[in-house]
């Protein structure tokens, strides 16, 4: 078992012939996904890196059996991107693109749930499930199979992290990158459960940063639901008092959404927190050697 | 994020029928008192300073006027103001209207639910946040289909206004939620939203547009933000660039690298003066105009924490040493590196080569960087 990506999964890349999407077939491949079709309109019969390109979603799907999707589609054309994928009858959307209109995403995140589809993202490096599938950006180099779960709003962070649990001879079930953008199909109150239920996750890790409530409302739930232990790492204890939201914004946080209402709300959830970046291997170390004198 | 003046406001309400006093926005007291005079603005007036901070009648930013000459006066003194950090360059005159009750109305984006909330409260006028958590109503808009008719007068009852005032408040929240979405707002704020001689008058605005739809809005791309010159050019290069008052540089990829980077240098004793988020890029030359930006800024010591994906090692270190060849002796700075990722091994060679060695850990490197600005470790 894994969380959202098993050996199953046949990924459609949106955007293939574009240069990310070109670079991260190949990686995505390397890992180990099979990568069955790309789409970009208009390039239909050519190839990418051993994959075949449609015109449409539709098609890929038709000829291919893909059933998920990573897009990496031009901010403007993302919406419309997502729509055709999930019209088509893809389940599982990773929305790499960054600088999508929260407008689009709210359209799109409505569709979509109201579809049974997920959205990943925007604005995020992916899913990888280490031995099974990677749809998205992570560097593979910092993966190695292991029952460490994994979820945070941060791309480069969540390698660092990602990259220090290898280094300390662990390894990871599944990591997703939910993305740090106002609005993104999957929080970690979306996420969490999915771990919970996972048997091949025994720990999980949180990467949080300033900004917004996902933090506080994942507290909630792991005090009432999550019942695997938690280390969480927020970003941004330190950062200047941003320009504000305007007022509305303020009142729709009252009082939460900085580092130090994050921390707290955390803490008494029962999960641990670290002060910094690289102490998260060693607290996950030690929960892991812990639960194995038991 | 462009934050609107009063005025763009207003007028942006205008568009979507939405009622606001008639006013004239201008940028000299020769302006002010001509308009006055021809009968532009309807006396008595009230002359207010354009700026993006709250509590200008307090602070003196709001003037009244009851004849050509005092608006001239009026607007003489307070162009040029500098209003909690911001210049007045612009002034708004409006007929002075006789303000019943006072309301608030917004609509907003609520991450947390994922969809725009109408927020309304009978208690306007004042800052929102002062009042009490009972005295406000939220409701989600579902963007399928948008502000229902149900919603609306829901609002309507929350403010307590009935008859043609409900009227109005109608068609002013239909033109409110058009304006949102049309515009790709952030936030439509109007407080107070006031009763006069028995119509609903829009008194001030806050409207807030979104950066990462400016593609379909060229019209907002001339409005200027309070950025520094330098924090100008990396805009203008698609560079995360902010400006603190520490003394030390920071470039490191990614908004949340870049925010443990600050918090690991803080934590360890140091002052971060600028950092820097190169994002993703492949592109040496990009790293290079990063670094000589960074130059400029001054710094004492230079941490370059980078972890590689979509930008490789071997990219940043190319572009670092390119750069490093072109800042002139009397500007050179310490440098700690740590570069960890997509190219490692080949990032860490190009460094070597130009004499810089990369610290793989990230304790050890922040101290270092610490200890070369001076700082205590």
């Amino acid at each position: 078992m894994s969380v959202l990506v098993t050996e199953t999964t046949r990924v459609v890349v949106q955007g293939i012939t574009g240069h990310q999407g070109t670079v991260h077939t190949a990686q995505m491949k390397a890992f180990g996904t099979q990568v069955v079709a790309g789409v970009t309109p208009g390039k239909a019969g050519t190839e990418v890196e051993g994959v075949p390109v449609f015109d449409a979603v539709r098609d890929a799907v038709e000829k291919t059996g893909a059933n998920a999707t990573c897009i990496f589609v031009p901010a403007p054309f993302a919406k419309d991107a997502l729509l055709e994928a999930v019209d088509a009858g893809i389940r599982l959307c990773v929305i790499v693109t960054e600088h999508i209109p929260f407008h689009d995403m709210l359209v799109m995140y409505r569709y979509a749930r109201a579809r049974g589809a997920v959205i990943v993202g925007p604005n995020c490096p992916g899913i990888a499930s280490p031995g099974r599938a990677k749809v998205g950006i992570i560097p593979n180099v910092v993966f190695r199979p292991g029952r460490v779960g994994v979820i945070s709003r941060s791309g480069t962070l969540t390698y660092e992290i990602v990259n220090g649990i290898k280094e300390h001879g662990l390894g990871q079930s599944t990591c997703i990158g939910l993305g740090g953008d106002p609005v993104v199909g999957t929080s970690f109150v979306d996420a969490l459960p999915l771990f919970e239920s996972d048997p091949d996750t025994d720990v999980m890790v949180m990467v949080g940063e300033i900004g917004g409530t996902a933090e506080e409302d994942a507290a909630d739930y792991i005090r009432h639901h999550f019942t695997k232990p938690v280390v969480a790492y927020i970003a941004g204890r330190s950062a200047p008092p941003g320009k504000r939201m305007g007022h509305a914004g303020a009142i729709i946080a009252r009082g939460r959404g900085t580092a130090a209402t994050k921390v707290a709300a955390l803490e008494s959830a029962g999960a641990r927190v670290a002060r910094f970046p690289y102490e998260v291997p060693n607290m996950v170390a030690e929960i892991v050697a812990s639960r194995a004198r038991r | 994020m462009v934050k609107l003046a009063e005025w763009r406001g207003k007028a942006l309400f205008r568009k979507y029928g939405m009622p606001v006093p008639s006013g004239q926005v201008v940028r000299s007291a020769d302006e002010a008192e001509r308009l006055v005079a021809a009968g532009s603005v309807p006396l008595p007036c009230v002359v207010k300073a354009q700026v993006l901070a709250g509590g200008r009648g307090k602070g003196g930013a709001v003037r009244f006027a009851g004849s050509a000459a005092e608006a001239r006066d009026a607007t003489a003194a307070i162009l040029g103001l500098d209003f909690k950090g911001e210049k007045v360059r612009e002034v708004l005159l409006e007929g002075k209207v006789a303000i019943g009750r006072e309301l608030y109305v917004s609509i907003a984006l609520d991450r947390s639910l994922r969809a725009p909330v109408l927020i309304a409260s009978g208690q306007g006028g004042v800052e929102i946040e002062t009042v009490a958590d009972g005295a406000i109503d939220r409701q989600p808009i579902d963007p399928f289909p948008g502000i229902t008719g149900y919603e609306r007068r829901r609002a309507a009852r929350v403010l307590q206004l009935t008859g043609t005032l409900a009227g109005e408040l109608d068609a002013l929240l239909r033109g409110a939620w058009s304006l949102f979405q049309a515009e790709d707002a952030e936030l439509v704020e109007i407080n107070p939203l006031a009763v006069v001689d028995g119509h609903l008058l829009a008194l001030d605005s806050k409207v807030i547009i979104e950066d990462d739809a400016a593609f379909r809005h060229p019209e907002y791309a001339e409005i200027q933000d309070d950025r520094t010159p330098l924090e100008e050019i990396a805009r203008e290069k698609d560079i995360a660039f902010v400006q603190l008052d520490g003394n030390i540089g920071v470039i490191a990829n990614g908004a949340g690298l870049t925010m443990a980077t600050l918090d690991v240098l803080l934590e360890l004793g140091g002052r971060p003066g600028v950092f820097l988020d190169l994002g993703g890029t492949d592109d040496p030359r990009k790293v290079t105009e990063a670094f000589l930006l960074m130059a400029q800024a001054r710094p004492t010591a230079v941490f370059l924490n980078i972890f590689g994906g979509v930008t490789r090692c071997d990219t940043v270190a190319t572009g670092l040493v390119a750069a490093m060849q072109q800042v002139p002796e009397s500007n050179r700075f310490p440098l700690v590196a740590r570069i960890r990722g997509n190219n490692e091994r080949e990032g860490i060679e190009i460094l070597r080569a130009a004499g810089v060695t990369s610290i793989p850990d990230l304790r050890a490197s922040a101290e270092a960087v610490v200890a070369a600005a001076g700082g205590t470790p």
